[in-house]
């Protein structure tokens, strides 16, 4: 995914001399294409996120369309303030690209963990927050991104993930993709999780209970409409990220200032520091971000509703 | 410890720490060669730090700046007995508490670190504390010279020096590469000693790899009121040939035989020294 998105940036900043690749302290053979290309649109800065945030957003001011990498953690929690002034209130149109999305860098602990990236964005007004589920999505979702209005931010997952996406339909930022059609439950997911989504869906299948899959690309805005009109008397969210702000959380707000009340169940990363490392999939299956938990979750809700 | 048998332990240190690189799979390897020196000078020389007596607040404190390099913190460690050895086969392992940067999990470890630009500004706290607490331990941060690029630093070498922190010391470990090459080509950061000279610091310029030279730097009481900022001059990757100044061993992990040759040219140089005597 993150190869994808990267050589996106380059293949549109070949063809656009309004597009430019910032990164900090990346490694040599980031881009070389576009380096050697079109040395104009390469910049590969020190360790210094703040300032290259800010600078992003005066190239911004003058035209420029700045695609900024580094590691999600670093991109959102050292810069908040300047995402939050810089980006968001004067809706520059730069786009952050955030390697390592969720549990990725487990081995690299604490400081790594992007597991909150979600909660922090969704509080900046005009961001968009896009999660793709593999690199075919994201192949499609970042021909859409030097078009959006305002700053941009993309979560990577782990690269080589399974694709589960289909080209059909349409990728459209702000709208959700039902994969599934939904009977009895409806798991609404975004990114990776996706995959963990259609296990769980066929599973559950198997022993005749019907849950549609709604996979949310765009966090930011999140399609309400696809929400409430797929919403079924089960509902159950998912994702690699904490309970707090999330999309298990947004969901709720949706479903809930419409009036409807269904069944209800996040399931994500709780609120404390990991304890454990690891790899990306220890630490899902820790935190029973599963496709038997979620099996399981629909089940337990579904019981409950025959009571 | 003589400076002879520092320099032989250093390529125990060197050895554990490709070892555990290799197992975890993952791992900081030419940074934590470059540092090794200054950790293990500062380990069993300058710090009042031991495992027994960790909990004294009179302990002085060491706060890894640049924590990607735990490699070499974990095998320093280890070595002065603070976890047993074994421990380190474990690193970044599922139910291991050992994982890529350090953590306080591990006992002798001061502070989390792992987002650069944190340590400095944190030993600024621990220095003027002990100040105010009219208490004699010192402080140490280990920075590296891609991180100076951190603005965070440079506002904590404002307030080290208006605070007159003579009680603090940051080693830059000045190997002048960093993840995507050179320093100069990335962000030029010289000339680095007039700028933290006048920034109000007492400047050391060393041979980061010299024992005599560091324990010099590190323990030279400073002009009155200056925090001191060592440039420890540092080879990426020292000790092993085709790791020296080579970026891409930045997180480089050693294929199995590129751990063998690595270790045997560790063999080498140790007999060499030894012979050398
Ligand atoms: C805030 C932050 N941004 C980015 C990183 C990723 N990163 C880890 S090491 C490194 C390069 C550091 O270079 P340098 O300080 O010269 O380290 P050394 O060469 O001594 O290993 C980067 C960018 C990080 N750990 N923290």
């Amino acid at each position: 995914m993150r190869k994808t998105s990267l050589d996106m940036v380059q293949e549109m900043a070949l063809r656009d001399p309004r597009i430019l690749f910032i990164g900090s302290d990346l490694g040599p053979d980031t881009l070389k294409e576009l380096k050697v290309q079109r040395p104009k649109q390469f910049l590969m800065e020190g360790v210094s996120e703040a300032n290259i945030v800010s600078m992003a957003a005066g190239m911004a001011m003058e035209g420029w369309i700045p695609y900024i990498n580094t590691i999600a953690t670093f991109l959102t929690r050292r810069c908040f303030e300047q995402i939050v002034l810089d980006l968001g209130l004067h809706k520059t149109k730069v786009r952050l690209i955030a390697s390592g999305g969720g549990l990725v860098y487990a081995p690299l602990g604490p400081t790594h963990l992007a597991i909150d990236d979600i909660a922090i964005l969704r509080t900046v007004p005009n961001m968009t927050i896009l999660a793709p589920c593999d690199a075919d999505e994201m192949r499609r979702l970042m021909l859409l991104t030097p078009d959006v209005d305002g700053p941009v931010y993309i979560r990577l997952g782990k690269g080589g993930d399974p694709v589960v996406s289909r080209a059909e339909p349409a990728c459209e930022i702000g709208k959700a993709i039902l994969l599934r059609e939904p009977g009895d439950a409806l798991i609404v997911t975004t990114g990776v999780c996706l995959q963990v989504a259609l296990a769980a869906a066929a599973e559950l299948g198997k022993a005749g209970i019907s849950a549609g899959v709604l996979h949310c690309h765009t966090l930011k805005p999140l399609d309400a409409d696809a929400i409430l009109k797929h919403a079924a008397p089960v509902v159950v969210t998912i994702e690699e990220h904490i309970l707090i702000g999330g999309l298990g959380g947004a969901v709720a707000e949706i479903l809930l200032g419409a009036g409807r009340a269904p069944r209800f169940a996040r399931i994500g990363i709780p609120d404390a520091f990991a304890d454990q490392y690891g790899s990306q999939a220890s630490l899902m299956a820790r935190y029973s971000i599963t496709s038997e938990n979620l099996a399981a979750t629909v089940t337990r809700l579904l019981n409950q509703t025959h009571k | 410890m003589t400076d002879h048998e520092l320099q032989l332990k250093s390529f125990a240190l060197r050895r554990a720490m490709l070892n555990l690189i290799v197992g975890a799979g993952a791992g900081h390897t030419g940074g934590g060669l470059s540092c090794m020196d200054i950790l293990n000078v500062l380990y069993n020389r300058i710090l009042n730090v031991s495992p027994q007596t960790f909990g004294d607040p009179h302990r002085d404190r060491y706060v890894q700046s640049k924590g990607h390099c735990v490699e070499a913190l974990y095998a320093v460690l280890a070595d002065r007995g603070f976890f047993p050895a074994s421990d380190l086969a474990t690193v970044c392992h599922y139910q291991s508490h050992y994982v890529g940067h350090p953590t306080r999990h591990i006992p002798g470890v001061e502070m989390n670190t792992g987002a650069l630009g944190h340590g400095l500004p944190i030993c600024i706290g621990m220095a003027l504390a002990a100040k105010m607490d009219a208490a004699s331990y010192r402080v140490f941060t280990l920075l590296g010279d891609g991180e100076l690029a951190e603005g965070s630093n440079w506002e904590a070498g404002l307030a080290a020096a208006h605070y007159r922190l003579d009680n603090l010391a940051a080693i830059l470990d000045h190997n002048t590469l960093q993840i995507s090459g050179h320093t100069r080509d990335v962000m030029s950061n010289e000339p680095l000693d007039e700028k933290w000279r006048a920034f109000g610091w007492e400047v050391r310029s060393i041979n980061g790899h010299d024992y005599a030279e560091l324990t010099e730097a590190l323990t030279a009481p400073s002009e009155s009121g200056k925090p001191v900022f060592i440039i420890a001059n540092t080879v990426k990757g020292k000790g092993v040939s085709f790791m020296e100044n080579v970026a891409k061993w930045h997180h480089g992990v050693p294929s199995d035989a590129e751990l063998k040759q690595a270790l045997a040219e560790l063999d080498a140089s140790e007999a060499a020294l030894k012979e050398a005597k």
